[in-house]
């Protein structure tokens, strides 16, 4: 059975190590904090200007001046500081966030991510993505393995307009792992009922097998 | 000299002219100068170029400058959740830079420090790096961006002392402080004036020699675009 949503959160939140400076972007990414580890202590920034984001806030506490980089309303904790957008992305693009996570419309098999246009569709804008992709130590991406109409979106080269490139650290999918070694993708983990043949059939990208491949184990 | 103003239209006078460039504050519509963006609005002022994260939603903020078709150029990170934007930048009617989010907030910093280029990692090898100067750091790429200065910034703030010393409230303050610092002439909107010496020192956020208008807005509605929230436990 391929991975949830909540499912591919929860294994992007084995990635957080205690003491992280993170960022989480809009949608699945958001997700992750609701699984970060009892024993693990990570700030979250946001790239609006605040370290130590809280949860969002209980109704009576909603404030219009406190928002997250999606414009969701969100709280404070007694660790939080509020900063300027320069400030913010000197954090970003100083190497000072240890990791970011965010989602993605495709991504090539040399690291390469596409997430902020589809030319004559959808024009949104990159927002703080190529900033984060280009100045984060470590990148996870997190999407769907294929799209709607089943065309896979791991692929050989992006065709939409690039984020960054060779970016990404590694790749979170509802079907499995891939760790990027030298901008080089290895499967390194399935989910449970995925087999090495599906998940290649629906991969345009080239990748290797690790020799340990494992499924991954439901930890709740 | 005497910043404080008694509305919007005066904080304005004698400042606007046609294909003027504007920076104004704001993240969504978290700190934005809503009263001045109105102001600006009822002028006239046309074929404005706006330096700003994002363009507002249709029908408040920015976006009520799209309407009247006021704005000729964006230069912008985020464009979405506006659809007449997307209409007239589909139309060709209005151009749009885009320019990703920490390379906005620098360039305005560089520009109102004076400093007119600088080298950055984001963009490189994307659209972004097309035509750009591409240089070697330490084995490294990165590309030259120029600094942005505007002929007026608006700003937001939460409250003012009578020399223009700003503090802003919570993530409000985003790209205000570094707007305020590359306007030729910065205005400032806030929502509560204090007495001289009610500001502590060393808690300013814009020291007032960025600031060379203010007025106290009233009314703020300071609208939310998602509200999110959780449920108490028992």
């Amino acid at each position: 059975m391929p991975w949830s949503r909540e499912e591919i959160a929860q294994r992007a939140a084995q990635e957080l190590e205690d003491g992280f400076y993170v960022n989480l972007g809009i949608g699945i990414p958001t997700l992750v904090a609701n699984y970060i580890p009892e024993d693990v202590h990570v700030t979250l920034e946001s790239e609006n200007g605040m370290l130590g984001m809280g949860p969002f806030p209980y109704p009576d506490e909603v404030d219009s001046d406190l928002i997250n980089a999606g414009k969701q309303t969100i709280s404070e904790l007694p660790q939080s500081s509020y900063f300027s957008s320069a400030d913010s992305f000197a954090m970003i693009r100083g190497g000072h966030i240890d990791l970011a996570i965010l989602g993605a419309m495709q991504v090539s098999q040399n690291g390469d991510l596409a997430n902020w246009m589809i030319p004559g569709k959808m024009i949104k804008g990159m927002g703080g993505a190529m900033d984060l992709v280009a100045g984060v130590n470590k990148v996870v991406v997190i999407m769907d393995h294929t799209a709607k109409d089943d065309s896979p979106k791991f692929l050989n080269a992006c065709d939409l307009p690039l984020t960054g490139s060779g970016v990404a650290d590694l790749l979170i999918t509802n079907l499995g792992v891939f760790d990027f070694q030298d901008q080089r993708p290895i499967l390194i983990e399935l989910a449970p009922e995925v087999s090495l043949e599906e998940i290649t059939e629906k991969t345009q990208a080239e990748f290797t097998v690790c020799p340990k491949l494992g499924r991954h184990l439901h930890t709740q | 000299m005497i910043k404080l103003r008694n509305n919007e239209n005066e904080a304005l006078e004698g400042l606007l002219f046609d294909g003027m460039t504007i920076m104004a504050g704001g993240f969504g519509l978290c700190g934005i100068p809503e009263h001045l963006t109105i102001a600006l609005h009822d002028s006239g002022v046309k074929d404005i170029t706006v330096i700003s994260n994002n363009c507002g939603i249709d029908g408040f903020g920015l976006g009520i400058l799209l309407e009247t078709r006021q704005i000729k150029k964006m230069i912008s990170s985020y464009v979405g959740e506006n659809k007449m934007f997307e209409q007239q930048y589909m139309s060709g009617e209005l151009e749009l830079e885009f320019c990703p989010q920490g390379t906005l907030a620098e360039r305005c910093r560089a520009g109102g420090a004076g400093i007119p280029g600088f080298y950055t990692k984001t963009g490189v090898g994307t659209v972004i790096a097309e035509g750009k100067e591409h240089k070697e750091f330490n084995g490294e790429t990165y590309i030259m961006e120029t600094g942005l200065v505007a002929d007026l910034s608006l700003v937001k703030a939460y409250k003012s002392d009578p020399e223009g010393n700003l503090v802003y409230r919570k993530t409000a303050r985003n790209f205000n402080p570094v707007m305020a610092t590359a306007g030729k002439v910065t205005v400032a909107e806030v929502e509560e004036q204090v007495n001289l010496g009610d500001l502590d020192p060393d808690n300013i956020h814009t020291p007032g020699i960025y600031v060379d208008r203010f007025i106290v807005g009233k009314d703020y509605q300071k609208r939310i675009e998602i509200t999110t929230t959780r449920e108490h436990t028992a």
